[in-house]
């Protein structure tokens, strides 16, 4: 089993994922918390369309995609509040940049393949090159998240307050929104545009489900996305199916045994505490 | 241009595709009065899993699209109760179902077609037999509409006074969103799972941007979604450009300057103090139904 | 710091201290329109001050002009004898309630640290007297117990006093609350009031509080400012809030009547 590992394709495959993997369980632990889960369907139907066209012109899919989606996360970060509470809207754009996508594979039928690729994940066929451009991006999105932390965690709960402690509460959505594009867009080479879903919000939900220690929940983020990523992996390496498929199908697990383990913990509505030592409340509604 | 017309396979496509565009229309509308739009993406890409599942067994995909997306729908209406729970969990068995269909189209090796056309509609490809399926479905569909229409109209505009009058609330939104399931597997065929928003909340959300009684909102609704469907059929047979293509580009072409246009009116009605808003904005089921 | 040692700090910073707050013909402008106009007004350290008015009348738009959030479009405005900068660690700040998610995977104690590092750049490591002064504020606020309890399930109540501390952690001589008292229970905006009292006696923290009500802060409010249609109004809740100041505030026949302990403003939106 271990000597698969000599081969330069599964190499890839595993740095590939495990890179992909960590980006999106810290970057993903901001995207639950803002509620921006939308914004991450967006970004890779955009991106869609983006790795299609990008067959029209020769260039590779990754190149396209992150065109796209830089493009798209600006966009939106310029539209700003006005996003919010929005998915009529969000989801006619959605339709209509994926309408772009299906005319480019028609267009072009014979990288129809690819498309799937895109559309499904291929990790199995990631390039080096590829590789490297993800370990670049990953290595920029690591540092960025770190000094990026604090204000951005205050940012997201305390908007008002934030803003008013001097920090550029406008100018760092539009940075995140930049991150999570290129989160998205090597995202999509390990598990496709219809599925990112599973690993950009479903690891950070089931972590935040567990825990309230923002630093625990993003650790907790990125391991339940790296073990998913790699068992799936293995998974695929072993079985026939899909890398893909068992990606998710992994995620999906973590999580409803999180909300499990989060009922076993927590059976009631937590309660407003006594004061230790206070005898008489004030009456509660 | 329309001499394109006198072959049966494009007046198939004509038929069923009216009749799907007039069910999408007045469904997508409550949709969207209801505030679930969301659940429209989620139920088509449940429905992605059956319809990928069942062509794995040899059936025709419409069947499975229809198991998969009913069911989905009365799991929604039994579990979601609390919004944000609900985004999530919901996103989750979405993305789940999705892997599935996924895993479905890798292990089947026939024509690659029934997977294309899944994902993205051909109406001109379908045979007689579905375009009889498609409209007799659709007929009953809009038959339990019109009578179910006074008290789910009632009870998406204000639940409370509804339930108090004795609507039943509950099953009303269960069966609406069975409806909408079955609306969208009849939906798929036009323009495939993966545009179905186009067309099923496309029409309805230009619509009640620009008129906001209901009737003749939904009225617009259908003449709008027939002209998407018609227009697109007659490009799309004409080029070697997918209809589905050509529908989703009209529906959004349409809804985008009607949308930053028709901002005027509402922001003139909300500064004469005017309460109650009606269409897009009116978010009934959910304050934040998906956020973001 | 002995209790001795600590008036004496206060009363020195008194009695030095210039005005607080420095407003002179100051006139503020939203998006071209005119929000308040001619706002004269000088606010002296400890003072408990009350903003009061109609929804829409421009009082959180103030706080912003405060804050250094926007700008004056005439006159003078000083705060803490500058002119009003944004991340100002002297001037504490708690904005209009907002509803936080029940499911916030946040704690207590990481709410209330925000108003430590919050802004600070980087990860910011745990260390022993960051934690400290965490629990010192809460003990102060009386919410030491709810450090470790997820903050989007506490009460509102609880949540106010913590989103205080969380205000007052970097030492500040100003306090500016947006509505602390909406939303809440009659007891509640009880005990809430009393600690910001309690935090502007003992710390002489200078105190702006936007209200609704000025009922539950009758007994504590040394001055009210009274906001209405483009105008404002200082002085004590007694010179203020009569009819005809108010009828000229708002423009239109507004009845004032004090009894019971208590103001209703008839005749107008409160």
């Amino acid at each position: 089993m271990v000597d698969i590992l000599r081969h330069n394709f599964v190499q890839n495959a595993f740095l590939a994922g495990v890179i992909v993997a960590s980006i999106s369980g810290f970057v993903g632990y901001f995207v639950v918390l803002r509620g921006q889960a939308f914004a991450c369907e967006a970004l890779s139907h955009i991106g869609f369309a983006g790795a299609t066209g990008a067959a029209l012109v020769g260039a590779s899919s990754l190149e396209g995609m992150f065109l796209f989606t830089l493009l798209a996360a600006v966009g939106m970060g310029a539209l700003g509040k006005r996003l919010h509470n929005r998915d009529v809207e969000v989801g006619m754009l959605l339709s209509f940049v994926l309408g772009l996508g299906v005319l480019f594979l028609s267009i072009y039928t014979r990288k129809a393949t690819g498309a799937v690729g895109v559309l499904f994940g291929s990790i199995l066929s990631v390039t080096t090159k590829d590789v490297l451009i993800t370990t670049g991006s990953g290595a920029l999105i690591l540092i960025l998240m770190a000094v990026l932390f604090r204000p951005l965690l205050f940012a997201s709960i305390e908007p008002e307050v934030a803003e008013a402690r001097g920090v550029p509460v406008q100018q760092l959505s539009i940075l995140f929104l930049i991150l999570l594009a290129i989160s998205v867009a090597v995202a999509v080479q390990v598990i496709g545009v219809l599925l990112v879903f599973a690993l950009l919000v479903v690891p950070a939900a089931a972590a935040e489900h567990l825990t309230h220690r923002p630093w625990l929940a993003m650790a907790l983020s990125v391991l339940i996305s790296l073990t998913a990523t790699l068992g799936g992996l293995i998974l695929a390496f072993i079985g026939r199916w899909p890398a893909s498929f068992y990606i998710v199908s992994l995620t999906s697990l973590f999580y409803f045994i999180a909300l499990i383990l989060r009922a076993l913990r927590f059976p009631r509505r937590y309660r407003e505490m006594p004061h230790p030592s206070r005898e008489m409340l004030p009456p509660s509604t | 241009m329309f001499a394109i017309f006198e072959y049966p396979f494009m007046q198939n496509a004509l038929i069923a595709g009216s009749m799907v565009a007039i069910v999408a229309a007045v469904l997508g509308y409550f949709l969207i009065v209801r505030g679930l739009s969301f659940a429209g993406h989620a139920l088509s890409s449940i429905g992605f899993a059956g319809a990928a599942g069942a062509v794995l067994l040899g059936v025709s995909p419409i069947y499975g699209l229809m198991v998969f997306t009913v069911t989905a729908s009365m799991a929604i209406s039994i579990l979601g109760r609390e919004v944000r729970e609900r985004d999530v969990a919901t996103g989750v068995i979405m993305t789940f179902a999705l892997g599935l269909g996924v895993l479905f189209l890798s292990l089947y090796h026939g024509y690659a077609e029934q997977a294309y056309s899944i994902l993205f509609g051909t109406i001109v490809g379908v045979s007689r037999a579905d375009v009889v399926f498609t409209f007799l479905l659709g007929l009953i569909l809009l038959a339990v509409i019109v009578i179910i229409s006074r008290p789910l109209l009632f009870s998406s505009f204000d639940v409370e006074l509804a339930e108090t009058r004795g609507v039943p609330v509950r099953a009303l939104g269960g069966v609406f969103l069975i409806l909408v399931a079955l609306a969208i597997s009849i939906t798929t065929q036009v323009v495939g799972i993966l545009l179905v928003f186009a067309l099923l909340i496309g029409p309805s959300a230009t619509a009640t941007r620009l008129i906001h009684q209901p009737f003749r909102a939904i009225v617009l609704s259908i003449v709008l979604g027939l002209a998407y469907t018609w227009l697109g059929i007659l490009l799309g047979g004409n080029s070697p450009w997918p209809v589905s293509f050509f529908i989703t580009a009209l529906s959004f072409g349409v809804y985008l300057p009607v949308r930053l246009l028709s901002k005027g009116i509402d922001s003139k009605r909300s500064a004469a103090g005017f309460e109650k808003r009606s269409g897009a904005d009116f978010n009934l089921a959910s304050k934040k139904a998906y956020r973001g | 710091m002995n209790k001795h040692s600590a008036v004496r700090k206060i009363m020195r910073n008194i009695r030095t201290q210039g005005p607080i707050i420095q407003l002179e013909q100051v006139d503020i402008q939203l998006g071209g329109r005119i929000i308040l106009q001619d706002i004269d007004l000088s606010i002296q350290p400890g003072e408990f001050v009350v903003i009061l008015g109609p929804n829409g009348a421009g009082k959180t738009t103030f706080l912003k002009l405060l804050l250094g959030l926007i700008q004056p479009a005439s006159g003078s405005a000083r705060v803490l004898g500058q002119p009003p900068k944004v991340g100002s660690r002297l001037i504490g700040y708690a904005p209009q309630h907002r509803a936080f998610d029940v499911e916030l995977p946040l704690r207590g104690r990481d709410l209330v640290g925000f108003g430590l590092d919050g802004h600070r750049w980087g990860i910011g490591l745990p260390s022993r007297s960051r934690r400290e002064k965490i629990d010192q504020a809460l003990k102060e606020v009386d919410g030491l117990h709810l450090a470790d309890a997820p903050f989007g399930q506490l009460s509102g109540g609880e949540q106010q006093r913590l989103l205080i501390a969380q205000a007052l952690l970097t030492d500040p001589r100003l306090l500016i609350l947006d509505e602390p008292l909406a939303n809440l229970d009659l007891a509640y905006q009880q005990d809430v009031v009393s600690l910001i009292d309690q935090v502007c006696r003992t710390r002489g923290v200078t105190i702006l509080l936007v209200a609704h009500d000025i009922n539950p802060l009758l007994q504590v409010a040394d001055r009210v400012i009274y906001m209405a249609h483009g105008h404002s109004a200082i002085g004590s809740p007694d010179e203020v809030i009569t009819e005809s100041n108010l009828t000229q505030l708002y423009g239109s026949p507004v009845q004032v009547v004090h009894t019971l302990g208590r103001y209703f403003v008839v005749g107008a939106e409160v």
